[in-house]
């Protein structure tokens, strides 16, 4: 059934198609509306979860340690400061495997205070050891949302879906809602192998020596050296199902293009839109869309890349003193295959500071002319 | 090696032996708490003397499923815990909150009063050994005043009073409330009972004597948990929706500088803050009696 909706209530509908039986969460914008939908759904009994009310995110993602340990199905939303809060407790879960899916609708991290949008949040978090996810359209994220709960219960590891807060959140879009027995077949009830279970008593991330602790770690990181394909195999069988596909790497006019930017989130619609207008006027522009950061996408990237064509990559995120945190994993996905190729950075966007169809005009103009820096950052839209 | 967790998380209970100190409250109150609720519970600890004491992986001496948290995440993943049991039809198991004073007084404050507003189904249990003793002994909020510890060093003691946390849960109205400690095991175990069929959030507050903390003799654990009773210092009540109190032992009041003078934590404590810490107890106390008189169930 297509319908209308907001970036926030595809996830809502997501989750209540996941059939999620515990929910936490704590108010936060521009995420607030997906708990308010999913108070809703519980409310009306259209969603047979417990949602907790929790009083901080550090309390909703320790509220989903536990009811993840019991074995159950767990999801929660949030964005920057209370993404940050929930800091602590990423690492916990990721370390003890638990699946737990949340969205993160990106938000620029405070101070000054903001409530914009930016991906400086979620980047932040890329060493806690969770799936990330980044979509650019409503009907994305639902079916994004739909899959992660099959990845990560595949794979042991939490995931996060993240989408640009109000530029997403809060934009209406045309989107397909998949019957409720579709779904059932494609996501099946959790399966826990390990659980909190009086009948099979266990001790659940006890006091770890030397001798073990390192164990712990590289079986997470071979975990995450198998996701892809398992990432790969569940969107082919989605594809399958419903008829919708989702490749790690997305490309639009990359394969002959002489400048590609990559990009992410809904920067990509309007990079699209420039690319459509540059392509008119005869000049060879393309983007690469990565729809991850973990697992980074490297070999796809790869793949997509057009031999001699200049690189950029739009951030819009910083860390500060080094730069936008998708132009290193380029750089560090492209050396580690032995590509030895300029990455020119451009940060943009900042704060929710639009990022417009001239700026990426700018950055094509640049990439192109030679006027671009591979040596520092590109600051574009910045007034000096 | 496979990328599955399958040996991470299947700590054997081998009952091998706990890694407590000699003297250790929180393994005796631990055993006879469990005792009291038998198989069909879930511990959920944090970071803290319990949790590590518990056993080195892939060792464990729980006989029941243990959950280890962050430090401050215990009332949280408690609540997690209880939403995840109702939701696979496994109401009937006793959700075990197991945490130290750090965790409940300081770090787990806000996430505690938040399981209490919403009278979360869990019982609480706070082992309190009034200082951050796995970490060395640091002062908590739970620190008396005049006390000694690595943070409260003898030329600066602690000055504060300690916090009052069971008058801070019973103003969240909650069911059930008790202290008990373990030189009075048949008043703790019918407290455990008492609590085990309440529904809603139950607070156990227990003294925990630490021997290495309060430099104490290990022998003395018991005696000094006695005198903290006798002295009125750690009086045993129980507590019903935060309102009606029932005192469950009659102490005899001894002076509290009988229960001081066991502990080499006061040793440096002045006259006047002695002096200060017997009226205070005795202020307490007598508050607590006139409660005791004026509820409905002393009788019992």
């Amino acid at each position: 059934m297509k319908k209308v909706l907001s970036g926030n209530e595809a996830v809502s509908q997501a989750v209540r198609l996941a059939r999620v039986q515990v929910i936490s969460a704590y108010p936060i914008t521009p995420q607030t509306t997906i708990s308010e939908k999913l108070s809703e759904l519980c409310g009306s009994g259209e969603l047979d979860a417990r949602f907790v009310k929790v009083e901080s995110e550090h309390s909703a993602m320790a509220t989903l340690v536990g009811a993840a340990s019991t074995g159950v199905r767990t999801f929660t939303a949030t964005s920057a400061q209370g993404l940050a809060l929930m800091h602590e407790i990423l690492f916990w879960a990721s370390g003890a495997r638990l699946p737990i899916v949340m969205v993160d609708v990106n938000r620029a991290m405070a101070a000054p205070w903001t409530i914009w949008c930016d991906q400086t949040d979620s980047v932040a978090q890329r060493d806690t050891g969770w799936l990330q996810f980044y979509c650019w359209s409503n009907q994305e994220i639902l079916d994004t949302v739909v899959c992660s709960f099959r990845i990560a219960e595949q794979l042991l590891i939490p995931t996060m879906v993240c989408f640009d807060g109000f530029f997403i959140s809060h934009t209406n879009e045309p989107v397909d809602i998949p019957e409720q027995k579709q779904v059932d077949r494609f996501l099946p009830p959790r399966k826990a192998e390990y659980l909190l279970d009086t009948k099979a008593p266990r001790t659940f991330s006890g006091g770890t020596m030397p001798n073990m602790f390192m164990e712990f770690r590289y079986k997470l990181h071979a975990a995450f050296e198998r996701a892809q394909s398992v990432i790969d195999d569940i969107y082919k069988q989605f594809h399958k199902s419903f008829d919708r596909q989702y490749l790690p790497v997305e490309a639009y006019h990359a394969k002959d293009a002489e400048a590609v930017l990559i990009v992410t989130g809904s920067a990509a619609s309007t990079a699209l839109h420039t690319v459509n207008k540059l392509r008119e006027q005869g000049r060879k522009a393309g983007i690469l869309r990565l729809r991850q950061l973990r697992p980074f996408p490297a070999e796809s990237l790869i793949d997509h890349l057009p031999a001699e064509a200049v690189i950029g990559v739009l951030d819009r995120n910083l860390s500060p003193g080094t730069g936008g945190v998708f132009s290193q994993e380029v750089r560090a996905a492209l050396l580690r295959k032995g590509v030895h190729r300029p990455v020119h950075e451009f940060v943009a966007g900042l704060g929710g500071r639009d990022i417009t169809a001239d700026n990426i005009e700018k950055m094509f103009d640049a990439l192109e002319n030679g006027r671009a820096e591979s040596s520092k950052i590109n600051w574009v839209g910045l007034n000096r | 090696m496979n990328d599955r967790p399958d040996y991470e998380f299947c700590a054997s209970h081998d009952l091998y032996g706990h890694t407590a100190c000699p003297g250790c409250g929180e393994k005796i109150l631990f055993r006879h708490v469990l005792d009291v609720l038998g198989p069909e519970t879930i511990v959920v600890a944090p970071a803290g003397c319990g949790a590590v004491t518990d056993g080195v992986f892939p060792h464990s001496l729980s006989p029941v499923p243990y959950l280890h948290v962050p430090f401050g995440a215990t009332p949280s993943a408690a609540a997690g815990v209880r939403a995840g049991l109702e939701k696979s039809g496994r109401s009937h198991v006793t959700v075990l909150a197991w945490a130290g004073d750090g965790a409940t007084f300081d770090i787990g404050m806000g996430a505690l009063s938040a399981i209490a507003e919403r009278n979360e189904n869990v019982l609480y249990v706070c082992y309190d050994n009034e200082a951050y003793m796995n970490t060395g002994m640091q002062r908590s909020s739970a620190t008396p005043t005049g006390s000694w510890t690595t943070t409260t060093p003898a030329s600066r003691l602690k000055e504060e009073p300690k916090k009052d946390i069971d008058a801070i849960m019973a103003a969240h109205r909650i069911p059930y409330l008790a202290t008990a400690s373990p030189a009075f095991l048949d008043d703790l175990k019918a407290k455990v009972k008492r609590a085990r069929e309440i529904k809603g959030l139950r607070f156990l507050h227990l003294y925990s004597p630490c021997p290495p903390g309060w430099k104490s003799d290990p022998s003395d654990s018991i005696a000094i948990a006695r005198m903290a009773v006798e002295s009125n210092v750690f009086p045993l009540y129980e507590l019903y929706d935060g309102r009606r109190l029932r005192i469950t032992y009659r102490s005899a009041s001894v002076p509290v500088a009988e229960y001081l003078k066991l502990q080499g934590r006061f040793r440096f404590i002045s006259d006047e803050d002695a002096e200060k810490m017997q009226s205070e107890v005795e202020k307490n106390y007598a508050e607590l009696m006139s409660r005791h008189e004026k509820s409905e169930i002393s009788k019992i």
